[in-house]
């Protein structure tokens, strides 16, 4: 019997050969794309009970995971949940937002110029630590954003973008309504899961950042880009006269409904030129709808495009929502363009952008929140060089609209905006709605101090509990915008 | 026969001394596992490390002192191997307790599982003492045999049978839950060997050649018949995948062991490759296996019936665990319906990786090899044809359990030998290894003087069946 027996032997050495082989495909070679699978929860909980690197705004931590006691090993904290939570988003069982999604691998230990550290934690069987990210923002100035917008009442919508117009780097970047991300990232699955669904859909929107997702008509701040199409194209220089008027008429229209006044502002009479300061401190729009037709919708487009206008340019979080300045118009709606209607529409940070490129001699830098990346023993990997957009208009035009911005902030509608013992470049929008019974959108854009700028800024008000009118953009929106460039100038 | 004149000038070291050192060895395994469960997921020695220690100590060398005093030539690798895997599924099983009462379910266990190995250990010490020559069971042929069958119907008895997870494997009686197909098992390899020692010349010799397979005669036909009649009763009937497929495996390995002849194999082949194609067609629930083997991920996740749960579950945390695991406590293998008995190797799969998995395969390569090589020495037919059962009938529950967790064929419920959770499998695994012992012990025992009557009668009547 002993041959069939070795045969058998054969055949059980056979067997347990095939089960060596299927057990080193299955933890070895399919291993890999088994861990990518979405559903697989393990991965999920991993990714959860991970010790994350922290978000850092100067040496503080505006988003860290301190040790919990329970199934999952780490909490996410977040310290200063409102003022950031636009910036950070957050870290939950079910997903993340803004910079916790966007650096993820960097805050996991999962990005490859980690490995190093990521060997070491293995050999010594610690868990992968992840590396913390330095961001640009300028701690004092994100608060008074936030404290100055919060000041506006409870119901206000709005945001503060604060740029620093020789880099791009995000100085200050609020939004309002906020959010907790601590309630987001709770241990307590259900509750946290209870909190997303509300917030969610709360119909003021607390989860939208709007400084890169809102965009709306800019409104008279746009007269600065209106301004640099038309110096920029040679028409005019800063001490020139513009065209002035109580009212215009615009192309292809006749009556009322094409008429374009500056509610009761001094901006000259019918058929007259006024000086280009005096149109631009008293925020005229019949001098500006006409200079958009005496530049053309060709030139105000390129103006508009090389602010950032219909560019993608921020990848810090995301999604950035682009900021439209419309293509193949009429000559009565480039008229409207030229204060920023029709279909005009920019972000926050898109007007703070116009204000730095003016600040920055006409140079836009892509705008940045991620300084510097780190990993777990706090060693720089990466650091992010600031890197140039375009050149919007030339250095002598931008030096000629901020002569513009300076007048208006000392003699005209943004003088909310002036800092005593310096010199404030500063533009007020008020934006119709369009729609009935929505008040219109305020807006605040300035650059300070306007012969060495630092910090450029621009408020947006969305919604507010405070009355309407021209005015409200340097009413509200300028004294904020003071206390960010304060912030930052002192 | 020449085999036997050959190792008559070989005389067997007893090696019970390195039977000892691989049992500190294997003790090393099971308390260093218990400890590393401790310090992995509370994060501290267990504070009952030590009469835990003790106690399996205490177990493992009661069982190395009795093998020295009633079977001290027994082949020395088999009771340390057996007792490593033994102590890693406790301490794995500790670890599932640890994760279920984490997770609010009660655990447990581990100490009724300590509790399976004693008495599991002291079934081994009454068999090795009661049986002292193997041979004895030869006379237990029938009685195994109809033993077998009854205990492989009573599930289907009303009353005490039980249908857990839709196989009708169980019985209950009283507080006591048992699965009558891990003792059937046992039985069925000491009735097959005695009645193919028996008729072994019969189903050998006569036949017709077709295609160059010696193809047996049709009378002789009936008991593979019988028996596989047996296996898809038990496959239809009691829902059993596994145990359909070991029996029948079982009994044609045997059956070629025996007769020397191939033919059965192509015989017994043919009618299981037969049998398993019509029950694909008639039964649902082996068409679902079967569906769910072939692609899992379309019975995994939300919007899905979610019948390959746990298969998906066990791959993902063996994918998770990699090369090295995750260490205990690093993962969740508790995530896998019945981590701790039928899917116990994908807890350690999770835990210590790919490298323990392939520890664990080799282990149980290494009881096998030692059983068929205790077959090869044995100088008895029936011995061998015990021996070779025991063995086969391991190395394929094995193949059937872990190619089923691992994904290599249709997922089956069998239990992993010493390592699951449950009374009825240690128990009867242990018995299978006190009679691997005790074969063991008689083939590797010095040869018998000549002039002994009892040898030369055996001689005698061996040499009247050659003729």
């Amino acid at each position: 019997m002993n041959k069939p027996i070795r045969t058998i032997s054969i055949f059980c050495l056979l067997l347990f050969l095939a089960l060596m082989l299927n057990a080193t495909y299955l933890q070895y070679w399919k291993a890999g794309k088994l861990n990518d699978d979405p559903l697989n929860r393990r991965v999920l909980v991993a990714a959860y009970s991970r010790e994350r690197g922290a978000i850092l705004v100067g040496r503080t931590a505006v988003a860290e995971s301190v040790e919990s006691h329970d199934e999952y090993k780490f909490q996410r904290t977040y310290p200063k949940p409102f003022v950031y939570a636009p910036i950070t988003g957050w870290f939950s069982y079910f997903g993340q937002t803004g910079l916790e999604r966007s650096q993820n691998d960097v805050l996991s230990g999962d990005d490859s110029r980690l490995f190093v550290t990521k060997l070491v934690d293995l050999l010594s069987n610690n868990p992968t630590k992840g590396g913390n990210v330095q961001l640009t923002i300028d701690p004092d100035a994100q608060q008074a954003a936030y404290d100055g917008l919060k000041a506006l009442g409870p119901n206000v919508q709005g945001s503060v973008v604060a740029l620093q117009p020789s880099t791009g780097k995000v100085l200050a970047m609020v939004s309002l309504p906020t959010y907790d991300p601590n309630k987001l990232a709770s241990h307590d699955l259900s509750a946290a899961n209870d909190t997303y669904n509300r917030l969610n859909k709360d119909p003021a929107q607390p989860l939208l950042n709007r400084g890169i997702q809102t965009r709306l008509p800019p409104g008279s701040t746009f007269k600065v880009v209106t301004a640099a199409a038309a110096i920029e194209k040679g028409l005019y220089t800063a001490s020139d006269t513009v065209p002035g008027g109580v009212t215009y008429q615009l192309p292809l229209t006749h009556g009322e409904s094409g008429l374009i006044d500056n509610e009761g502002r001094d901006c000259g009479a019918n058929g007259t030129r006024i000086p280009f300061s005096q149109a631009m401190e008293q925020s005229c729009n019949t001098t500006f709808a006409a200079l958009a037709g005496e530049v053309g919708a060709e030139d105000m487009a390129k103006t508009a495009e090389g602010f950032g206008f219909n560019q993608h340019y921020f990848d810090d979080i995301s999604p950035q929502a682009v900021s439209v300045f419309p293509t193949d118009i009429n000559a009565a709606e480039l008229g409207q363009t030229g204060f920023g209607q029709f279909e005009v529409a920019a972000t926050p940070l898109q007007m703070a952008m116009v204000a730095a490129g003016l600040a920055n001699g006409g140079t836009v830098m892509k705008p940045y929140l991620v300084d510097e990346q780190q990993d777990a023993d706090l060693d720089v990997v990466h650091k992010t060089d600031p890197e140039e957009l375009s050149q919007a208009v030339s250095a002598t035009t931008a030096s000629e609209v901020t002569k513009l911005m300076v007048d208006t902030v000392d003699n005209g509608t943004a003088s909310y905006g002036a800092i005593p013992g310096i010199s404030v470049a500063g533009k007020t929008g008020t934006a119709q709605s369009g729609i009935n019974d929505v008040p219109p959108y305020a807006w605040f854009i300035s650059f300070a101090p306007a012969d060495n700028p630092e910090v450029a800024v621009a408020v947006m008000i969305q919604k507010a509990d405070i009355p309407r009118g021209e005015i409200a953009g340097g009413v509200y929106g300028g004294p904020i915008a003071k206390a960010v460039m304060e912030a930052v100038v002192k | 026969m020449p085999q036997t004149n050959a190792l008559m000038g070989f005389v067997h070291r007893r090696r019970r001394g390195a039977e000892l050192f691989l049992l500190v060895l294997a003790l090393a395994v099971g308390v260093g596992a218990y400890a590393a469960v401790g310090i992995g997921v509370e994060g501290e020695v267990p504070t009952d490390l030590v009469p835990y220690g003790g106690w399996l100590a205490a177990l493992i060398i009661g069982a190395h002192v009795v093998i020295r005093l009633v079977a001290p030539y027994a082949d020395p690798v088999l009771l340390p191997v057996v007792a490593a895997l033994n102590g890693l599924g406790l301490a794995v099983i500790h670890r599932i307790d640890l994760a279920k009462e984490a997770a609010g379910d009660s655990g447990g266990f581990a100490q009724q599982q300590l509790i399976w190995m004693s008495l599991g250990l002291l079934l081994f010490v009454v068999t090795l003492v009661a049986i002292r020559d193997h041979r004895v069971l030869q006379r237990f042929t029938y009685t195994s045999g109809l033993a077998a069958i009854v205990l492989l119907l009573l599930p289907m008895l009303p009353g005490i049978g039980r249908t857990i997870n839709g196989a009708r494997i169980w019985i209950h009686l009283g507080p006591f839950s048992f699965q009558p197909g891990e003792v059937a098992k046992v039985l069925l390899v000491i009735a097959f060997a005695g009645y193919l020692v028996l008729h072994r010349d019969a189903l050998a010799l006569a036949g017709r050649r077709v295609l160059f397979v010696d193809l047996p005669r049709g009378r002789d036909l009936g008991p593979i018949l019988a028996m596989w009649l047996v296996s898809l009763g038990i496959l239809v009937f009691q829902h059993d995948l596994g145990s359909s497929l070991l029996f029948f495996g079982l009994f044609l390995i045997m059956l070629y062991v025996a007769t020397e002849r191939p033919g059965w194999l192509v015989v017994g082949g043919l009618l299981f490759l037969g049998g398993a194609t019509l029950s694909y067609y008639l039964f649902g629930h082996v068409r679902i296996r079967f569906d769910i083997w072939r692609h899992p991920f379309d019975y995994y996740g939300e919007g899905t019936s979610d019948q390959a749960f746990q298969p998906v579950e066990a791959m993902f945390g063996m994918g998770w665990g990699g090369l090295i695991g995750r260490g205990f406590g690093g993962g969740d293998p508790n995530r896998v319906p019945y981590a701790n008995s039928d899917f116990i190797l994908s807890s350690i799969g999770e835990e210590l990786g790919l490298t323990a998995v392939m520890a664990v395969i080799l282990m149980y390569g290494l009881i096998v090899e030692r059983a068929l090589r205790t077959a090869l020495i044995c100088r008895d037919g029936f011995g061998k044809l015990v021996a070779t059962g025991l063995g086969s009938v391991l190395a394929l529950q094995v193949f059937v359990v872990v190619g089923g967790v691992t994904g290599l064929i249709p997922l089956t419920g069998l239990t992993t030998p010493f390592l699951s959770y449950g009374g009825s499998s240690l128990i009867a695994n242990w018995v299978i290894i006190a009679i691997l012992l005790r074969i063991s012990d008689q083939a590797r025992r010095p040869v018998p003087q000549l002039s002994d009557d009892t040898a030369a009668i055996d001689m005698d009547s061996t040499q009247v069946v050659k003729l």
